[in-house]
């Protein structure tokens, strides 16, 4: 199985649309694609997770890696999910305290929950 | 004593899925797991079978063995062992990441898969066993806060 990766801007954001499942299996070509982005056109990063079914550890160490490196060049990752069995993993790990999370993608470019 | 079902899966990224889609399946077939803790059991599931391919990935090829993923169905729990031949780890020696507000967290990008499983299960053993691990994931249906 592999990944829906769709890149799209939005008001000098990229926003990354994932759909599938994340795991140890899928995760390379997200990290590919994340850090491709990040090496070429933008630090400033929206990851739309809302048609991912599944997300483990692995993506979480992706993700992590990601927003290490924006926040390394003065961006960000920020991250749009709506669907409990997903935003529970950040939860637990409480990753949620790390990255920006939002339930929209229009959220996500203004930085403000309504 | 209730059923179990035995699997050898090769020890391969590309079986995750089909694994936790047949542990899922076994889950809800007989036992009696709320859909909430189902959806942690196959999370810690397919953290258990990731941390086993890659004990067997530190082998070489053809050493390989495949995984062995053991469902145990009881009317109160499921429990779900899997079991490599990678030689084995102590996961009292793995250093604990610093506190997620920290910048210093983000250096971690590995090592989450054990600590998530500690909070998605009701007990976590692990035990050496042969030449490798076994990993013990035991759910219950009582939902956690």
């Amino acid at each position: 199985m592999e990944l829906g990766l769709v890149v799209r801007e939005q008001d000098g954001w990229a926003v990354l649309s994932v759909s599938g499942e994340i795991d140890m299996a899928t995760a390379p070509g997200l990290r590919e694609r994340l850090h491709g982005l990040l090496a070429e056109e933008t630090q400033r990063l929206i990851v739309d997770l809302d048609d991912v079914g599944f997300l483990d550890s692995t993506a979480l160490g992706v993700l992590v890696g990601a927003l290490k490196r924006a926040r390394g060049e003065g961006g960000d990752v920020r991250i749009v999910c709506t669907q409990p069995r997903v935003r529970k993993v950040f939860e637990i790990t409480r990753l949620d305290s790390a990255f920006d999370l939002f339930d929209t993608v229009d959220e996500a470019v203004r930085g403000a929950q309504e | 004593m209730g059923d179990h079902i035995e699997l050898d899966v090769p020890a391969r990224p590309e079986f995750l899925a089909m694994v936790r889609a047949i542990v899922t399946l076994i889950a809800e077939t007989g036992s009696k797991l709320p859909v909430p803790r189902i959806d942690d059991l196959r999370l810690a599931v397919t953290e258990a079978f990731a941390n086993a391919i890659d004990a067997e990935r530190r082998k070489p090829d053809g050493d390989r063995r495949p995984v062995v993923v053991r469902c145990e169905l009881e009317p109160d729990y499921v429990a779900v062992e899997v079991h490599d031949e990678g030689g084995g780890f102590d996961p009292a020696a793995l250093t604990p990441h610093p506190d997620v507000t920290k910048p210093a967290r983000l250096q971690f990008e590995r090592g989450l898969g054990i600590p998530l499983m500690r909070e998605l299960t009701d007990e976590l053993e692990f035990r050496h066993e042969g030449g490798g691990t076994t990993v013990r994931l035991v759910l219950t249906s009582h939902l956690r806060s």
